[in-house]
């Protein structure tokens, strides 16, 4: 049974100030379809909270909010969390009967297009937030889903364009034993090949299904790492694709040689970071902090974000319907501010978020790619993931 | 924090240490005065530094200059330009994040919004002491005086409002609630309109001074971060960052009445964000800051045709005209300088070296 819970941010509904609303406001409806994270994460700062994505998505109401004083506009944030088995069709037939078909969606793949084939039925329109999978962006892209968050692909581009032009151009990549880790290694090889870096070797780690927290952890790492990273051919920097949080924290300080992690630990590509602060983003920092006690991560983002997009496509169509809403989004005059320095804009061929991708150490921001010199016909941002001529997509 | 009492130092130079051997000698022939941060090489000046009284003295302008007052957001400092010379003459430490700045009516003070200080600090431009505060909001951004110069207004980003405060008698005289990160401050000739943008709601919001009660809210492109009026009030400008557009706005109307976009070739349309607006007295040409395309555009005012995009610093922010406006000055946030352009020729004629990312710029009346 997924709960269902209609929320508003404290304080975030005010009287209409400037004009006495003359008619009811218009009211957006949206639904957060959310599944909870594992907890096995290697750094307890990174284990997810209750309202991880809610809190993002509940954020970026309070800001449509306070525009929909003026546009006589009103957002109402519906959250639908599903349990372990729960059935995410049921929860898209549950929020449309609830009046939300629009849906922020923070799921693994097979989920997300579970729901997608009954938002289908339902005429909702789902808001990826958080699933970075290619093949939802590619062969298995859908009319009624929007992505907001980045693919691997993106990701992956974003740290090859840093490490090459730091003239980094050996990697020695090593991948877990899951099977997204292998789509993020793909990733990775693909993003080698695109941009001129060698993978000198590649190793697995298997995942042995031990806990990660333990009071001596650290004792047994410092002699693992090395002995694991030892004898590699010579490489300039080590990356790692670990998405399932097994070993790539281990490898910073313990790897055999003196050598740079990137990838799921060092520097990590990623489309949010709680240290990031320019072009203005400390002040979204601010409000979530404000608001949650906690600071905002990237599935907190991409809820916030998708809010956002609905907030404005609402304000600039002045409706709530999905169809109308997904129609100003794929148009030309679509573009939003994410405090990343550049608009944001959808990629038409399969509505992909363009966006550029923040290079993190997990205290400051190192970096933000597309990285001068790489130049597109288009835009800079589509040098990112896969772009229009090799795309699979069909929308339908 | 404590900043009553700013620290005073010389200009930098751009060269690097022969400059400062040659500005120490300059300093030991006419007032001995030294940087306590940048000590310069001799034993003659050493532990000396400017008191308020000398550097006053020191900026006792030549006849036909004007002052420029540049914050440098990093730098927590206003550099002190002088326009004859086209030359950094004074830095004065200030706040913590200085952003938006404005002079008195009659120059005699210079207000600061000190963001990271949650304060808006009060400059005396003779003394180069800061002498107080206005009581604002949170994080204040930007700010502008009425035509009397008797209410100064101001965008407080974190609590989405515009606060309003008796320049005089320095107490908050009203607030109104705006859209989610106000930003963008202009005030109408009357003195009977404010506008306020706000980045996140994208709009201008158009507030009636004397009632404190928004009118009208007009929808511009993403991120609205400056709007100016024409002097004669006939038109009111308002640039989105992100967007990438100057919305022309009917003031009366309350409409958008035109759109100007920027194509420059060889820079992608997301390198355009436009910012800062000056347009010059006669309502004829417009000069519009466009950030990272390290250009500042010109354009016919009237028929809203661009005319020339000129090469500046990198990352150009604001822009403020010399009274004269013979010179438009332009702050720089990345090379950490001021381009100089001439207004007639319309050439960039100088780059000044001012303090770390330079954001707002204003130039005092003689």
């Amino acid at each position: 049974m997924s709960a269902i819970k209609r929320l508003f941010l404290t304080g975030a509904i005010t009287a209409a100030l400037a004009f006495p609303a003359a008619a009811e406001p218009l009211v957006v409806k949206v639904g957060v379809l959310r599944e909870a994270h594992s907890r096995e994460t290697i750094s307890i700062l990174d284990i997810p909270t209750a309202d991880d994505a809610l809190a993002g998505a509940l954020l970026g109401a309070a800001d449509n909010n306070t525009t929909g004083k003026f546009t006589n506009q009103s957002f109402e944030t519906i959250d639908a969390r599903l349990a372990e088995g729960d059935d995410p069709a049921a929860a898209i037939d549950r929020l449309a009967e609830q009046g939300a078909r629009l849906v922020v969606a923070d799921l693994t793949a097979d989920r997300l297009l579970a729901a997608s084939n009954r938002a289908k039925t339902r005429g909702a329109l789902l808001f990826n937030a958080s699933a970075p999978d290619e093949s939802l962006r590619e062969e298995n892209c859908r009319a009624n889903v929007i992505h907001v968050a980045p693919s691997r692909a993106m990701l992956a581009d974003g740290l090859a364009q840093y490490l090459v032009w730091k003239q980094w151009g050996r990697w020695l990549l090593i991948k877990g034993s899951h099977p997204d880790d292998e789509l993020l290694a793909r990733a990775y090889r693909d993003s080698a090949k695109k941009f001129g870096a060698k993978i000198v070797e590649e190793r697995v780690y298997a995942d042995t299904e031990g806990g990660r927290r333990t009071d001596s952890g650290s004792v047994q790492t410092q002699r693992q790492m090395p002995v694991f990273t030892q004898s590699a051919p010579a490489h300039d920097v080590l990356v790692a694709a670990d998405e399932a949080q097994v070993f790539g924290g281990y490898l910073p300080y313990r790897t055999w040689d003196a050598r740079p992690v990137a990838g799921s630990a060092g520097l990590m590509p990623t489309s949010w970071d709680s240290a990031h602060e320019q072009w203005g983003a400390v002040q979204l920092q601010n409000r979530f902090i404000q608001s949650f006690r906690r600071p905002m991560n990237a599935r907190d983002n991409g809820a916030w974000l998708a809010m956002r997009m609905i907030g404005e496509a609402a304000t600039r169509t002045g409706s709530n319907d999905p169809a109308t809403l997904r129609g100003f989004l794929v148009g030309e005059a679509f573009s939003i501010a994410a405090f990343k320095g550049v608009r944001l804009s959808l990629r038409p061929w399969n509505q992909q978020l363009r966006q550029p991708i923040l290079l993190t150490d997990g205290r400051v921001v190192v970096s933000v790619s597309p990285q001068e010199g790489f130049l597109h016909q288009v835009s800079e941002l589509d040098t990112l993931g896969a772009d229009r001529p090799e795309t699979k997509c069909r929308l339908q | 924090m404590k900043k009553e009492a700013p620290s005073l130092s010389l200009p930098r130079k751009s060269g690097r240490g022969d400059a400062n051997d040659r500005h120490c000698a300059a300093a030991s022939m006419t007032s001995r005065i030294r940087s306590l941060s940048r000590p310069c090489g001799g034993v003659l000046g050493r532990g000396l530094f400017a008191t308020a009284a000398l550097l006053a003295t020191l900026i006792a302008t030549p006849a036909n200059a004007y002052l420029a007052y540049v914050s440098n957001e990093k730098g927590n400092s206003i550099t002190i330009i002088d326009t004859e010379k086209l030359e950094a003459i004074a830095t004065v430490k200030v706040g913590r994040r200085p952003r938006g700045i404005e002079l008195t009516k009659d120059g005699s003070e210079l207000f600061i919004c000190a963001g990271d200080d949650d304060a808006i600090q009060v400059l005396d431009t003779k003394s180069l002491q800061i002498t107080g505060k206005l009581p604002s909001g949170p994080d204040p951004e930007l700010l502008v005086l009425g035509p009397d110069g008797g209410i100064v207004y101001v965008s407080n980003e974190n609590d989405n409002l515009v606060t309003m405060i008796d320049a005089r008698r320095k107490e908050q005289v009203g607030d109104v609630p705006v859209g989610v990160e106000p930003e963008g401050m202009a005030i109408s000739p009357d003195g009977a309109i404010l506008v306020n943008t706000s980045e996140t709601t994208n709009m201008a919001h158009f507030i009636d001074t004397r009632t404190k009660q928004i009118v009208a809210n007009v929808l511009v492109d993403a991120r609205p971060r400056f709007a100016e009026f024409k002097k004669d009030g006939s038109e009111l400008w308002v640039s989105s960052e992100v967007g990438g557009t100057i919305s022309v706005i009917d003031p009366v109307k309350h409409i958008v009445k035109q759109k100007i976009g920027f194509a420059i070739p060889g820079l992608s349309k997301e390198a355009v964000q436009p910012i800062g607006v000056s347009i010059t007295r006669d309502g004829k040409r417009a000069f519009v800051a466009l950030g990272p395309a390290n250009r500042v555009a010109v354009i016919d005012a009237e028929t809203k045709k661009i005319e020339k995009y000129l090469l500046v610093g990198q990352r150009v922010w604001h822009l403020a005209f010399t009274p004269d406006e013979k010179y438009l000055l332009t702050t720089n946030g990345v090379s950490n300088d001021v381009s100089v352009i001439d207004v007639a020729s319309l050439k960039v004629v100088k780059s000044i070296p001012v303090g770390a990312f330079p954001w707002g710029v204003v130039v005092a009346p003689k």
